[in-house]
């Protein structure tokens, strides 16, 4: 694997600590006015998603890790796994529910998600920023209950709650924003 | 055709370059008031002053950009000048960052006669005016360092430097050289101690270890030299020196700084050693980066935003 210098350090580069990928979220170059130069560099473990910070002498080198994102089709959860399809080759990788994380909740069969993969297996779950989900369990509105800020809670086909309107049924297809969690809309179709 | 990218314009904005037009005059107005000559240098040199650590860029014709105007303003010393300044640009490959570019503005002048407290209390002065705080009284390498690590830097073994350098979580990733004693000095000073020098005005930091500068002169102790730093908010400003005049002992050290990097030992400045030899006067010296001056002058917190085009847009 190709290997950089931390005179090519940047904030976005990929790169391997300890057998590990970790992204590079800043890089900061210091030297003393005579004397050896450092890069203090905070990076974000991929895996794991904690950031820590380290030291490099100048000119270390360290091995770049193969981290890419691909659209990829969600096929099912085998109550382990969760397992993913490249629409292009048709072949499958799974992941495990540390890296599918919050996405989990609003992932349903045939959903197109933007999957991080290292060396070909998934790191990071990105589930699409709005997917239209069927609504399983809402009681009904009461008309002029305020007390709640005119809305309910309510449980959709993948299992997450949401709040929605009053006037939502049971069986009714909402389009939801996953990155806020939040009902947006009837799906109209 | 689409819209012209915006990377031509300058990375700085019209008022910080307007004020940068301020500082360089009033730099040149303080020299001046002070009888010191502007000598406007050569940017292109045939040798070097090695330097550990410090990497030169060459050029197409075998020459080097030079990393300060040092040789220039001491050869002019040599010939019979009494003080010289030169306000300019230089070059050190390998170095960017916030506070780093390969090409920056260095205001370097040298003081016959004067010794080490007497070139802190001019270059003191200086940077009050500029900044308009006090340049506290000046401390030693060895006082600031025990007092923050928590180690004397010259009597400590080297595994309690690298174990300090450990704990503190500053250590490099491959400490492979772990009895690389400068290193993990270096590492202390520029990880540790240095971030927290001068928060609320500049300090001035004396006597840093010997084998430091090539053209320093050494101090009676043997151990330290006849340098000084002032530092503000964490960031180094000046570096500073009573210069060593012993010509055999500068090209030892010389030739010393060039094993090890790509530089050969032809490469060393054979027009300064001559110089030398010559008879350079007695004398201090201080290198001032002007753009970080700049940029702590008006509160910014990197010198790309106060330089006409930085390193990124060149």
């Amino acid at each position: 694997m190709a290997q950089v210098d931390t005179s090519q350090f940047k904030g976005g580069l990929k790169i391997i600590l300890d057998g590990d990928p970790f992204e590079i979220v800043e890089n900061e170059f210091v030297k003393p006015g005579k004397g050896q130069a450092f890069s203090r560099v905070k990076l974000r473990n991929l895996r794991t998603n904690r950031v820590v910070e380290r030291t490099f002498k100048s000119g270390e080198s360290v091995e770049l890790a193969d981290v890419h994102e691909t659209t990829m089709q969600y096929l099912f959860y085998d109550g382990e796994f969760y397992h993913f399809m490249d629409p292009n080759n048709f072949e499958q990788v799974q992941a495990s529910p540390g890296s599918v994380g919050e996405s989990a909740k609003w992932l349903k069969g045939q959903d197109r998600c933007e999957v991080t993969l290292w060396e070909g297996s998934p790191l990071q779950i990105e589930a699409p920023s709005f997917v239209d989900l069927a609504v399983t369990q809402t009681d009904p509105g009461v008309r002029g209950d305020t007390s709640s800020g005119g809305s309910k809670p309510a449980t959709l086909e993948t299992g997450a709650v949401v709040r929605v309107p009053l006037f939502i049924e049971e069986g009714e297809v909402l389009r939801i924003d996953t990155r806020k969690g939040e009902y947006v809309t009837r799906a109209n179709n | 055709m689409g819209l012209p990218a915006d990377d031509w314009r300058p990375s700085a904005a019209r008022l910080t370059l307007e004020k940068r037009g301020q500082l360089l005059a009033d730099l040149r107005e303080f020299m001046g008031e002070r009888g010191v000559l502007e000598i406007d240098t050569p940017v292109i040199a045939s040798g070097v002053i090695p330097e550990r650590d410090l990497q030169n860029l060459s050029t197409v014709t075998g020459d080097y950009l030079v990393s300060s105007p040092e040789a220039s303003l001491k050869r002019a010393l040599a010939a019979g000048l009494n003080d010289v300044y030169s306000l300019g640009h230089v070059f050190r490959s390998d170095e960017a960052g916030r506070w780093h570019s390969p090409e920056f503005c260095i205001l370097e002048w040298y003081r016959r006669g004067l010794d080490l407290e007497a070139i802190i209390g001019e270059t003191s002065v200086l940077l009050s005016q500029i900044l308009g705080k006090p340049v506290a009284a000046p401390r030693t390498f060895v006082d600031v360092f025990t007092k923050i690590v928590g180690l004397d830097p010259f009597s400590a073994n080297t595994s309690s430097l690298a174990h300090a350098a450990h704990d503190l979580g500053v250590a490099p990733d491959a400490s492979t050289d772990s009895n690389d004693r400068a290193m993990w000095i270096d590492c202390l000073m520029s990880l540790v101690v240095q971030p927290v020098l001068g928060a609320e005005q500049p300090v001035c930091v004396t006597h840093f270890p010997i084998g430091d500068g090539s053209l320093v002169a050494p101090a009676k102790d043997k151990r330290t030299a006849l340098r000084f730093e002032i530092y503000y908010h964490g960031v180094e400003l000046a570096n500073g020196a009573e210069e060593l005049t012993d010509p055999d002992l500068a090209k030892r050290r010389m030739r010393f700084h060039t094993l090890g990097t790509t530089v050969p030992s032809s490469a060393i400045d054979q027009k300064l050693l001559s110089a030398m030899q010559h008879g350079v006067p007695a004398c201090a010296g201080v290198a001032l980066g002007v753009d970080r001056l700049l940029a702590l002058q008006l509160g910014h917190h990197k010198i790309s935003s106060v330089m006409p085009f930085a390193w990124k847009r060149r």
